[in-house]
C-alpha cells in the first residue's frame, strides 16, 4: 500500500506561522520579561568581585549544611575562579535560576490545581509524560522561532523540559495528607484555601521541595543544550570544545557545572530539613 | 430543649445510590441491599433528638454505620436523604457558607486518631477553629489557653503533638474542639485508641467536663462499658439500623429484642446498678412525734423499726419497736432513743459496693442524697435479686 504521507510537519509549522503572526506582540512581552531577568540575574551575580560573592555563598552554605558543605563551596568556587570560568558560570547560573524560578512560580500552581481536581489532573498528567519523554531538541525548534536565538529560547526550552517534576511532587505531597486531617480541618469549617494554606502546603512542604530540587537540576541539564541555539555561558563552552574536539577545555568547562550542580542539589535539598538542634 | 432532631436520615454509599432508597422503604437488610445492587447502607432512616446538655451515645459494633451517622450530623458526609435539624433548622440545606459557620459555631469534633496538625504546636492546634473565624491573635491565644487549661493540659502549649502521650494528645483535640465554644461536640470513639487505664481517667474527666461546660456532647463508642458509664442516653445500632434508644438502665433491663440482649447479657450489672435503682420507699416518722405513734405506726405497716426524717425529709436516725417501748415506759421522746449511727449511702452508689456494707450490718441501708435527704432504703434481698437481673422493676423506683 502506498498511502500519501499525512502532512504532520507541515500543518506544526503553519501552526508556527500562525501563532508567530498573531501572538507576536505576545511573545515579545514574555521575550522581555525572561531577557529581562536573566539580565537582572547575571548582573547581581557579577556585581560584586568573585572572591566576595564565594565568601557570601561560603557563609550561606555553612548555615545550610555545617563545615562540609562550606568546604565544598569553598573550594569549588575558587577552582571555578582559578580556571578563568567565572563569568561564563555566573551566565549559565542565571540562566538556570530563571527558568527554575520561572517553572516553580508555574509548576506549584499548576500541582495545587491537580491535587484540587481529578479532572485537571487527568489532562495535566499526559502532557507532563509527553514533554519528559519529548527530547529536548524539538521544543527548542519552535522556541527558536517565537523567540528568536539567544538566551530566552534556552530559558524556555529548560522550563518545559525542567517543569514537570514540581508539578508531580506538588501534587502528590497534596495528595498524600491524611484524609483524617483533611476532614479535621473541614469539620472546623475551614474554606478550601485556608485548607491548603493552614494544612495541605505546610505538611507537603518537604515533598513539593524535593520536586523544586528535581526541577533546578533538570534546568541546569540543559545548559549545554541552550547553547545550541545561542545561548552564552560555560554551557556553551562545552558545546564548542565538543565540536572542535578539545578535550581539555571540556573537561574543564564540564567540571564547573558539576560543581555548581552538587552545591545547587545539597542547598536545595538542606534547605527545608529542620535544623538538628 | 432539644438541639439536634434527626428525621429519617439515611446514607447509602455509592454511585446512584438514591436508587435504593425505595428498597429501604420495602425493608430490604442491608446485606440484601448489598447483594443485589451493590451497594452500601451506610445509615437506615436514623429518627432520634438529642437534648441540650446530655451526652447521647451512639454504641454499635464497627461497621455498624456510627461513624457515618456522627458525620451526617456535620455534614462531613452528605446524607442520601432525610433531615438533620439543629435548633429547627436544617443543616442538609445549608449552603456552603452557612454550612462553614455552623461548623465553626454551633459544632466541635474530636476524632478517634486524634487527628492532631503535626506541624502545629499544642497551642496553635487549640487555636485552629477561632484562627479561621479571623479571631485577632490576643483573643484566641486567650481562649486557647483556657481550653488547654480545662483539659489539664497548662503550661504543655508550646509542645509538638508528637512529642505527646496518647492520653495528652486527644486532650489536645478535646481542647481544640472546645476553645471555640460549640454547641455541641461530637466525639468518634474518641477514646477508645487510649490504654484501657488511661481511657478510664478520661471518661471519669469527660462527666467532669461536662458538669463544668454543659455541652451537648455526642459520643460514639463500640464499647458497651464505655457506654453505660458516661451516656445519658444510648443509641444501640445495628446494620445502620437504630434498634434501641434509651437510659443504660433502660437498654439493660429491658433490651427491645434479642440483638441488644445478646450485647447486654455479659454485662456485670452489680458495676451499673446503684443504690437508686434497687431501693424502696422507707417507713418513715417525723422526730416531733412521741413513741406511742411509733409503735402503732410499726404495728400498722408490719415493720419492726422506723426512719426518723423531719419535714425535709432530713434523716436523723432510726427508731426500732424495743427503743420504743422503751421510751415509753421511760417517758422519752424518739429523739432521746433513736440510733444515729446507722448505714448510708449515696444514690449514685453502686451496688458493688453495697453489697460489702451489708454484709457487715442486719439493717437495712439508707439512701440518703448530699444534704442528707433520706431517699430511700435498700434491703439485702433487693441487691440479690437485682444482681440475678429481675426484681429491679418491682422495686418500682426506676428512673
Ligand atoms: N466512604 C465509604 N464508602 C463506602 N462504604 C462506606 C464508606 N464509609 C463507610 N462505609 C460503609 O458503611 C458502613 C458503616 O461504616 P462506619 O460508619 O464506618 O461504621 P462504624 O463507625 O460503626 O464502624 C460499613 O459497612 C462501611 O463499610
Ligand atoms: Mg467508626
Amino acid at each position: 500500500m502506498n498511502l500519501p504521507k499525512i502532512p504532520l510537519g507541515s500543518g506544526i509549522e503553519w501552526i508556527e506561522n500562525w501563532l508567530t503572526t498573531y501572538f507576536g506582540t505576545f511573545f515579545d512581552i514574555i521575550h522581555a520579561i525572561i531577557g529581562g531577568m536573566v539580565n537582572g540575574i547575571e548582573a547581581a551575580l557579577l556585581f560584586l568581585p568573585a572572591l566576595i560573592l564565594i565568601a557570601l555563598i561560603t557563609a550561606l552554605a555553612y548555615w545550610i549544611g555545617k563545615w562540609r558543605m562550606a568546604l565544598f563551596a569553598v573550594i569549588g568556587l575558587l577552582l571555578i575562579d582559578n580556571l578563568g570560568l567565572w563569568g561564563p558560570t555566573m551566565q549559565s547560573l542565571a540562566l538556570v535560576l530563571t527558568a527554575s524560578i520561572l517553572a516553580v512560580l508555574i509548576g506549584v500552581p499548576v500541582g495545587i490545581l491537580c491535587a484540587q481536581s481529578n479532572g485537571v489532573k487527568n489532562t495535566v498528567t499526559p502532557i507532563l509524560d509527553f514533554m519528559q519523554t519529548m527530547p529536548a531538541f524539538v521544543y527548542l525548534l519552535p522556541a527558536v522561532s517565537f523567540f528568536s536565538l539567544g538566551v530566552v529560547p534556552g530559558v524556555i526550552a529548560s522550563i518545559i523540559f525542567a517543569i514537570p517534576p514540581t508539578i508531580r511532587l506538588t501534587n502528590l505531597g497534596i495528595r498524600q495528607v491524611s484524609a483524617e486531617l483533611v476532614e479535621a480541618a473541614d469539620a472546623f469549617g475551614s474554606t478550601p484555601t485556608q485548607k491548603l494554606i493552614k494544612l495541605q502546603l505546610p505538611i507537603a512542604m518537604p515533598t513539593i521541595m524535593a520536586g523544586i530540587n528535581q526541577t533546578i537540576m533538570l534546568s541546569l541539564s540543559m545548559v549545554v543544550i541552550s547553547s545550541m541555539i545561542g545561548a552564552q555561558g560555560v554551557g556553551a563552552l562545552v558545546y564548542r570544545a565538543v565540536s572542535q574536539a578539545k578535550t581539555g577545555a571540556g573537561f574543564e568547562a564540564g567540571i564547573a557545572i558539576v560543581i555548581i550542580a552538587i552545591l545547587l542539589d545539597r542547598l536545595t535539598q538542606n534547605a527545608l530539613k529542620p535544623k538538628q538542634r | 430543649m432539644t438541639i439536634i432532631e434527626v428525621k429519617q436520615l439515611t446514607k447509602i454509599f455509592g454511585s446512584e445510590a438514591r436508587q435504593a432508597l425505595p428498597l429501604l422503604d420495602q425493608g430490604w437488610s442491608k446485606e440484601k441491599i448489598a447483594q443485589e445492587v451493590k451497594l452500601t447502607v451506610g445509615v437506615n432512616k436514623a429518627e432520634f433528638s438529642i437534648e441540650e446538655g446530655e451526652i447521647f451515645v451512639i454504641m454499635g459494633l464497627s461497621g455498624s454505620g456510627k461513624s457515618t451517622l456522627v458525620r451526617l450530623l456535620n455534614r462531613l458526609i452528605e446524607p442520601t436523604a432525610g433531615q438533620v435539624l439543629f435548633k429547627g433548622k436544617d443543616v442538609v440545606k445549608m449552603n456552603a457558607e452557612q454550612l462553614r459557620q455552623f461548623r465553626r459555631k454551633n459544632i466541635g469534633m474530636v476524632f478517634q486518631k486524634f487527628a492532631l496538625f503535626p506541624h502545629r504546636s499544642v497551642l496553635s492546634n487549640a487555636e485552629y477553629g477561632l484562627e479561621i473565624q479571623g479571631v485577632e491573635k490576643k483573643k484566641r491565644k486567650e481562649l486557647a489557653m483556657k481550653a488547654l487549661e480545662l483539659v489539664g493540659l497548662g503550661g504543655w502549649e508550646n509542645h509538638r503533638p508528637d512529642q505527646l502521650s496518647g492520653g495528652m494528645q486527644q486532650r489536645v483535640g478535646l481542647a481544640r474542639g472546645l476553645a471555640n465554644d460549640p454547641d455541641i461536640l461530637l466525639m468518634d470513639e474518641a477514646f477508645s485508641a487510649l490504654d484501657p487505664l488511661i481511657r478510664k481517667d478520661m471518661q471519669q474527666e469527660l462527666l467532669e467536663l461536662q458538669a463544668r461546660v454543659k455541652k451537648t456532647i455526642v459520643f460514639i463508642t463500640h464499647d458497651l462499658d464505655e457506654a453505660l458509664r458516661i451516656g445519658d442516653r444510648i443509641a444501640l445500632m445495628k446494620d445502620g439500623v437504630i434498634v434501641q434508644i434509651g437510659t443504660p438502665e433502660e437498654i439493660l433491663i429491658q433490651p427491645a429484642n434479642k440483638y441488644v440482649e445478646r450485647f447486654v447479657e455479659d454485662v456485670d450489672l452489680s458495676k451499673v446498678l446503684t443504690a437508686a435503682h434497687v431501693m424502696i420507699p422507707p417507713e418513715m416518722i417525723r422526730p416531733e412525734r412521741g413513741p406511742r405513734v411509733a409503735l402503732q405506726l410499726m404495728r400498722d405497716n408490719g415493720v419492726s423499726s422506723l426512719y426518723v426524717a423531719d419535714k425535709e425529709m432530713k434523716l436523723h436516725g432510726l427508731i426500732t419497736a424495743d427503743d420504743a417501748a422503751q421510751a415509753l415506759k421511760q417517758d422519752q421522746t424518739i429523739l432521746d432513743v433513736m440510733r444515729r449511727d446507722i448505714p448510708r449511702v449515696h444514690p449514685d452508689a453502686l451496688l458493688n459496693d453495697l453489697f460489702e456494707m451489708m454484709s457487715e450490718t442486719h439493717l437495712p441501708v439508707a439512701v440518703v442524697d448530699e444534704s442528707n435527704r433520706l431517699r430511700g432504703i435498700v434491703i439485702k434481698g433487693a441487691v440479690l435479686s437485682a444482681l440475678a437481673g429481675n426484681a429491679v422493676l418491682e422495686g418500682g423506683m426506676l428512673r
